[in-house]
């Protein structure tokens, strides 16, 4: 077996406590405790996060871009879900 | 370490061509005109294209020799570097040196990754490294010879990289673009690190003094020569400039990016004391532009296809630095393996 075998890994890296782990971009190893520390290697040399996570690519389902329409359209019709939809007095204070 | 995008003139590395007939309804032209008007907007609003997004086939074989190109250049660029390593003058410059190589081999890595998610798997690009199929950037075909080249290397070869690089951080292809933000944060480490190796010379002994500005020498007209052929004249019309700036890969022409590099670097050298090899750069005010003489145009394409001062070499040395690693990576899989199997066991236990 080879590299080009090795199954890839999404990483995100939590930048810093209070933020949420964010995608960096992928990686190639044998198993998650190896891609783990490539991560670590690859996307964090200077100290860019405090937390990394790795997940099988594989395991990750996608909405898919041909159904974009379909699929996020039906809350495009909910203008009231926003605050500003509502029309009130402008001399009401905290609101 | 090298953004450019210039192939020879019908080297393409496209797909099998479609069946005949439409096997399915996304084959159909009223479907397939729907995703390139899709497309289109997308490019015409500058937004980003994501992977998943519907592209026209060559919007998708371009940015793959690009990035592949880019991440060859990134690893192949990490041997004339390593050359100095075991002979950096003091402890310090060996640690920078070896982050510095290490940053290289990181953004290869970026660089795969971000080609990845075009469909095509990384050891298939390699393959097309090793034997030639693909190139990479024709500046690392020049050889190492004095410790001022690995300052010359990251202040002209670095500097001329981000001049190419910054623009492509905002590229249309949303993974190169984020890979390319990466990138550019960590290649100023790499340009300052160079500049300072350089003006700690430069203030040297005469044999010091002398020694930086033969590697400037050596290193001017190669590090003009990244920008790629110029967008007039013989090969402009064979280039892939005019489709990627269409398409929002390219954002300026390769001249304007030599120019502009031309303008930043003249004054750093007048900082330095290091006489530039041109004796027609010249200010002109009327353009407000550094004037600058006639580029080696069949150094270059020579270099290129093959007949540099170092390509056997370096493509050797990948190879057999692939090759020795294969025991590396057959381990990793037996540790996966044990690692699998006492899960397993503790797992029944």
């Amino acid at each position: 077996m080879t590299s080009g075998t090795w199954p890839l890994w999404e990483v995100f890296v939590r930048a810093k406590r209070g933020l949420s782990h964010v995608h960096a971009g992928s990686l190639h190893a044998p198993d998650r405790e190896m891609a783990l520390r490539n991560a670590r290697d690859l996307y964090t040399r200077r100290q860019e996060g405090v937390s990394i996570w790795v997940v099988a690519s594989e395991d990750i389902t996608a909405s898919s871009p041909d159904e974009r329409d379909s699929f996020f359209d039906p809350a495009a019709d909910k203008v009231y879900r926003h605050p500003t939809f509502y029309d009130v007095p402008e001399d009401v204070e905290y609101l | 370490m090298y953004g450019n995008d210039f192939g020879q003139p019908g080297a393409t590395d496209s797909r099998a061509g479609a069946p005949p007939h439409p096997l399915n309804a996304a084959e159909t032209p009223d479907y397939t005109d729907a995703l390139a008007e899709y497309f289109d907007g997308l490019i015409e609003q500058d937004q980003r294209v994501e992977p998943r997004d519907a592209m026209p086939e060559a919007y998708r074989t371009t940015l793959i020799r690009q990035m592949a190109q880019h991440a060859h250049s990134e690893i192949i660029g990490m041997q004339p570097e390593a050359n100095w390593i075991t002979r950096a003058p003091s402890l310090r410059r060996k640690a920078i040196l070896m982050a510095k190589v290490q940053d290289e081999a990181g953004h290869g890595l970026y660089l795969y990754s971000a080609a990845e998610t075009l469909g095509v798997d990384r050891s298939e690009l390699l393959d097309k490294l090793h034997s030639g199929r693909q190139k990479y950037s024709s500046i690392f075909n020049y050889p190492t010879l004095t410790w001022a080249d690995a300052g010359a290397i990251g202040w002209l070869v670095d500097g001329a990289a981000i001049m190419n690089q910054v623009p492509l951080c905002r590229c249309s292809y949303g993974p190169y673009a984020r890979a390319m933000i990466r990138v550019c944060k960590e290649e100023s480490f790499h340009q300052r690190q160079g500049f300072e190796i350089l003006w700690v010379l430069a203030r040297g002994t005469k044999e010091q003094k002398a020694m930086a500005q033969d590697a400037a020498n050596r290193w001017w007209w190669p590090a003009l020569q990244m920008f790629g052929p110029p967008d007039t004249g013989e090969h402009a019309s064979t280039g892939h400039t005019a489709q990627s700036m269409a398409w929002g890969i390219k954002r300026f022409s390769n001249d304007d990016l030599r120019q502009k590099f031309v303008d930043m670097t003249v004054p750093q050298a007048q900082k330095l004391g290091i006489t530039l090899p041109d004796p027609d750069l010249a200010w002109n005010e009327e353009r407000g532009h550094w004037d600058f003489g006639a580029i080696d145009w069949d150094e270059f394409w020579r270099v290129l296809k093959g007949d540099g001062p170092c390509n056997e070499q370096r493509i050797r040395t990948r190879v057999e630095a692939h090759d020795e690693g294969a025991w590396v990576r057959e381990a990793a899989d037996a540790y996966a393996a044990k690692q699998a199997a006492r899960h397993e066991q503790g797992a029944v236990a």
